[in-house]
């Protein structure tokens, strides 16, 4: 058995990594509760966003925390020109159609990554990458604790700026009363961009995040995708707070069957937890009620 | 102020609206009845340029609506507290008035929710409740005070004392003729044909998708023919 000191430094690294689980899953429940769909390219993107850091990294010799605020940016503008000009024309306001596009977008960012950049997987170290804190007697991951504090950061702000601002209410009100909204002068079509942007963004800051511990290779998309899934299930469809605390407990579980079970079966308490939400509780810790 | 002719309107291969004409003047309450599933609502969606017309013209402060999107048409002044209310559940009620001036006087925000408070005191009482659990009447109070936040032009009501108590309902009434006494022009969407026509100035009557029976609200109330089909005398 493990002392219980190794337990709880588990439990905390396993949190510190939720947290950067939560980003990727905030950005695919705000898009599900704003737009309804489920984003297939959710994935791809966020390999799309870690392969930008690496290369930026490489070439321009940029930190990947520095990078957060250019690419955070960019891929803003890049979900926005998606949304506005790509799957929300080529759907033509059906969801079956957004979800197949999202798929295809997925398919083709994939194998735009597979011919940029091979199917090798690749890391980034920084002089951080392996360094610890030493809090009492537990050693904490330094990358963990500033990628962990770079995402409750950038959630607080999407917080923020989803209750305060015009265009942050704009958005809660399309989410639940589309018709109403349109009737007040707000632009449905400019709100659902803005919301494809937001989410992406969150894809940005997050892979400026990970990258310093974890690799990357063009498919790594899909198992961050799985992982956020089972978050935002956990904290029900389209719940913010949800899928910060879904995060949370989704880091500390896959840390926690890591220890108990080995590193290779560490994402079985996960599905484990995925089905059980679905069983007991399928609209989630904080989800509607349908 | 708003000017509706040959209007033709529907749902894919249905025609809903053959051909409306109606117009509304500044200061004006007019009245349009019909019996359910006539096709008011979807006037009403047409004239906020939420479903395309297929045929016809609207010209509203002089200029035509074709081909506008609702926020501009928002921004001009036309402004629709729709059926059902369509208020924001997962909203306070302060912020589903301040998204009333999302598209127009955004500027005099402020100065508006005052006002709406001032008329609406019960909604100033429950300003941080959901929108969602308020009652019927807070609800449609809401909607109103929502759309009065834009400083409207002209003003589209559909169907406001639908499922309020009767007593709510002369309120309501008596609300539409105070904010008409302060200028408003006001295009009337409803079912109680009685105290509509008691409102109004002016009425219209759909039917089969075109204006049955228009004119003077005296003059088309006292039309035998709406006597017996709307009131069953
Ligand atoms: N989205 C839609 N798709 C297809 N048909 C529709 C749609 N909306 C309304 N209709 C049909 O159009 C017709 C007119 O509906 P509308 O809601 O405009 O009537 P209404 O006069 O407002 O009725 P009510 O007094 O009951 O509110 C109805 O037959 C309705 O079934
Ligand atoms: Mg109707």
């Amino acid at each position: 058995m493990y002392s219980a000191d190794i337990i709880i430094e588990a439990l905390i690294n396993g949190l510190l990594t939720g947290a950067i689980y939560a980003l990727v899953a905030l950005g695919l429940t705000l898009v599900y509760g704003v737009l309804h769909i489920i984003n297939f390219a959710h994935g791809a993107l966020l390999a799309a966003a870690m392969f930008a850091v690496l290369l930026t990294n490489q070439v321009v010799g940029l930190d990947p925390y520095v990078q957060i605020p250019f690419l955070m940016v960019i891929f803003f503008a890049l979900g926005y020109g998606l949304q506005r000009l790509v799957i929300g024309p080529a759907s033509h306001g059906r969801d079956e159609n957004i979800l197949l596009v999202t798929l295809g977008l997925s398919i083709v960012i994939e194998n735009l990554l597979l011919a940029g950049f091979g199917s090798d997987t690749r890391s980034l170290n920084t002089d951080y990458s392996f360094a610890v804190f030493e809090v009492g007697p537990y050693l904490l991951g330094q990358a963990r604790v500033f990628g962990a504090g770079g995402a409750l950061a950038t959630a607080a702000l999407l917080w923020l700026f989803l209750s305060r601002s015009d265009t942050g209410k704009a958005i809660r009100a399309v989410a639940k009363e589309k018709i109403g909204a349109s009737l007040q002068g707000i632009d449905v079509a400019h709100v659902y961009a803005v919301t494809f942007g937001l989410g992406c963004a969150c894809l940005a800051v997050a892979a400026c995040l990970l990258l310093p511990t974890f690799y990357v290779n063009p498919k790594i998309g899909s198992a961050y995708v799985l992982v956020a899934f089972t978050i935002v299930v956990l904290g029900g469809m389209g719940s913010i707070v949800g899928a910060m605390l879904g995060g949370l407990i989704i880091g500390a579980v896959e840390s926690m069957s890591g220890l108990f079970l080995g590193e290779s079966l560490g994402q079985i308490g996960i599905f484990v937890i995925f089905i059980l939400t679905l069983l007991l509780k399928p609209t989630g810790l904080f989800g509607a009620k349908a | 102020m708003l000017e509706v002719t040959g209007l033709v309107a529907g749902y894919g291969s249905t025609e809903i609206l053959r051909g409306i004409d109606l117009r509304v003047e500044a200061g004006e309450i007019v009245a349009v009845l019909g019996s359910n599933g006539v096709g008011k609502t979807t006037l009403n969606m047409v004239l906020s340029g939420l479903i395309e017309p297929r045929g016809g013209d609207i010209r509203f402060d002089g200029r035509s609506l074709k081909g506008t999107s609702p926020a501009e048409i928002v921004a001009a002044g036309l402004i629709q507290v729709p059926e059902g209310r369509r208020i924001f559940p997962n909203m306070g009620v302060r912020e589903n008035l301040e998204l009333g001036s999302y598209g127009r006087a955004r500027k005099n925000r402020a100065k508006n929710l005052e006002k709406v408070f001032d008329t609406f005191p019960r909604l100033k009482e429950r300003i941080g409740q959901f929108a969602g659990t308020l009652s019927g009447g807070e609800q449609q109070m809401l909607a109103i005070g929502r759309g009065l936040m834009a400083e409207p032009k002209l003003l589209i009501l559909d169907e406001p004392s639908l499922g309020l108590s009767p007593l709510l309902v002369e309120e309501m009434f008596a609300l539409i003729e105070r904010l008409n006494g302060a200028g408003l022009a006001i295009m009337l969407v409803e079912q109680n044909v009685v105290q509509s026509l008691e409102l109004a100035s002016r009425a219209y009557v759909v039917e089969n998708g075109a204006v049955a029976l228009s004119g003077d609200a005296a003059t088309v109330a006292a039309d035998p023919e709406l006597r017996r089909t709307y009131l069953g005398l």
